[in-house]
């Protein structure tokens, strides 16, 4: 375990300067609204650069930005002035809360899914689920969302189209209203993914020696499959599920721009409207750093799942 | 045997290649006295707000889709089987720094990473080929790798080098080929990626870019009268889901074969 977060670091290190320098790569670098710009005259552009440390040599840019990031020092907006962490602060629960309830949903429909699948291989549950697998895998996300609208809130009126919430009427039934599609497109297309991944697993599991010989000893078939095939099964399924969840802190970009879900997705895709760099390095750092977190965390989950990972 | 999804993608790929005979009219031909209207027999998906012909925008679009996901894919493979053979193949600490590469590339998310790469650059087709490869060989490496690792403790890789082969010849002739059916399987997840990632950056307006017409770029300017024309939206989403499932079918069975 030591040995992962020892490992986390340089891959940290790697992630901050990949992002560093693809900001610096663009034309004018974060100067590049102010060039764009016939106002502002060249020997503004000139104090600018040195007054916000553009002068320097990279390396020691580079290594200001990530000293003061660490220590939380996110620089300003370079949209709106505002602090870059209050900015993300404020689009933090919205964001929670679509990708918390989407992960929960997704798990509801995977486990059963993916086990009843496994443990009937071949039967009709198994080809239906593996060919609404496979579409999910296939579908693009935003277009599902446009799908959905169409029929949702165009045509049958049942659903807000998009927001998280009506102005003025914000009670807990309209706040659920406008969950559901967002919700229902971000669960499907992780289910299908899970699911397919549990009942591979599961199946392996099944014909493992240890599975047949406590059939043989006669466990019950309910016991072999929730208590030997399950309990294996979904100690490899965290790590996948945990990559996903990290989702929870870069917020789901797509999904969250086509129903206009004010989380940190729609953050991203307004800040790079604007080509606001601070707050898309903001996010962007974030996002990487939580998959690496997170896949600790998912070791430490296998390894209390299953006792033999943690060696 | 003749399978459906090869056969889908091959009529697909007929129809992109052979767009400007076989679509009704021209892609960026304008008819304002039949705009904004929805499939008939003259068009058979509708037309758009310029009276554009919806199939004849979705036919071309599909040249640009399938040129993407294709040679996307292939430069993700090609830069894939480079950093994973290399770091099966040496093991030691150039595996370990490669891995670790891979690893940090691969945490940060691909989707946001290409859009703020696509408004930096502004890219051209051909160089949203390469940028989407260059976001898409993490996979390939990795499973190379794999194989490499295994492979190489093999008895045959063992015998050939003591036989006098050397290294390049070990890779191209005992490793590389038992590894191509990893390889191939990557591949068309790579090409069914690679057709989602330019049909989402181009729905974000940051891919290709209008007038040209790719399936991304036509849902994104559905959006605006959803309400009104959602023929629209339907046309260019069906064909990247019909895509993207063929490849994915196509897949499949390399995945499941015993080698």
């Amino acid at each position: 375990m030591t040995h992962r977060c020892v490992h986390a670091i340089p891959l940290l290190f790697i992630i901050s300067a990949l992002v560093f320098l693809l900001i610096h790569a663009a034309p004018g670098g974060p100067l590049a609204i102010y060039l764009s710009n016939p106002n502002v005259r060249p020997q503004d552009i000139e104090r600018l650069r040195h007054a916000l440390g553009l002068d320097r040599p990279l390396w020691e840019q580079y290594w200001s930005w990530l000293a003061a990031f660490v220590r939380g020092d996110w620089g300003y907006s370079f949209s709106d002035g505002r602090p870059v962490a209050s900015r993300i602060a404020e689009r933090v629960p919205a964001t929670l809360e679509l990708v918390g309830v989407s992960l929960a949903c997704a798990a509801a429909l995977t486990v059963p899914a993916g086990v009843y699948a496994a443990v009937r291989r071949g039967g009709w549950f198994d080809r239906v689920t593996a060919s609404a697998s496979l579409a999910g895998m296939s579908l693009p996300g935003f277009w599902f969302g446009l799908v959905l609208q169409i029929v949702f809130a165009i045509h049958l009126g049942w659903l807000p189209s998009s927001g998280r919430a009506t102005p003025g009427a914000d009670d807990f039934a309209d706040h659920l209203q406008h969950l559901v599609m967002p919700a229902a497109v971000l669960a499907v297309v992780l289910a299908s993914g899970w699911s397919r991944y549990l009942r591979g697993s599961v199946i392996d599991v099944l014909g493992q020696p240890f599975v047949v010989a406590a059939a043989a000893r006669g466990a019950s078939r309910q016991r072999l499959v929730l208590r030997h095939a399950l309990r294996n099964a979904l100690g490899s399924l965290v790590a996948i599920v945990a990559v996903d969840a990290a989702l929870l802190v870069s917020g789901a970009v797509v999904t969250e721009s086509v129903f206009a879900w004010p989380g940190l997705g729609s953050l991203f895709t307004e800040a790079l409207a604007r080509r606001d760099y601070t707050v898309l390095m903001a996010l962007l750092m974030l996002s990487a750093s939580a998959v690496v977190l997170f896949n600790i965390a998912a070791d430490v989950a296998h390894a209390a799942i299953d006792p033999r990972v943690a060696r | 045997m003749i399978r459906l999804p090869a056969v889908v993608l091959g009529c697909l790929i007929a129809a992109a290649v052979a767009a400007p005979l076989v679509a009704p009219y021209a892609p960026d031909r304008i008819d304002l006295s039949s705009r904004r209207q929805g499939p008939s027999l003259s068009h058979w998906f509708g037309t758009d707000e310029l009276g554009r012909d919806v199939l004849a925008r979705v036919l071309h679009g599909a040249r640009v889709s399938l040129a993407v996901g294709l040679l996307s894919a292939a430069i993700a493979a090609a830069i894939g089987v480079a950093i994973g053979g290399i770091a099966g193949y040496a093991g030691g600490a150039v595996d370990a720094v490669l891995m670790r590469a891979t690893d940090g590339v691969l945490a940060v998310p691909r989707l946001p990473l290409l859009m703020i790469a696509a408004v930096v650059l502004q890219p051209s087709v051909p160089l949203l080929i390469v940028l989407i490869g260059l976001a898409g060989w993490m996979e390939t490496a990795r499973v190379v790798r794999a194989e490499f690792r295994t492979l190489g403790g093999r008895g045959f890789v063992e015998g050939a080098r003591a036989a006098g082969a050397g290294h390049l010849r070990v890779l191209a002739r005992h490793l590389l080929p038992n590894a191509a059916q990893a390889v191939a399987v990557s591949l068309t997840l790579a090409v069914a990626r690679g057709i989602l990632l330019e049909s989402a950056l181009s729905f974000f307006g940051v891919g290709v870019r209008p007038p040209q017409a790719s399936w991304g770029n036509m849902l994104y300017e559905s959006q605006a009268t959803l309400a009104s024309e959602p023929w629209l939206a339907v046309a260019p989403g069906i064909f990247i889901l019909m895509t993207t499932i063929s490849v994915n079918l196509a897949g499949e069975p390399l995945a499941s074969q015993p080698d």
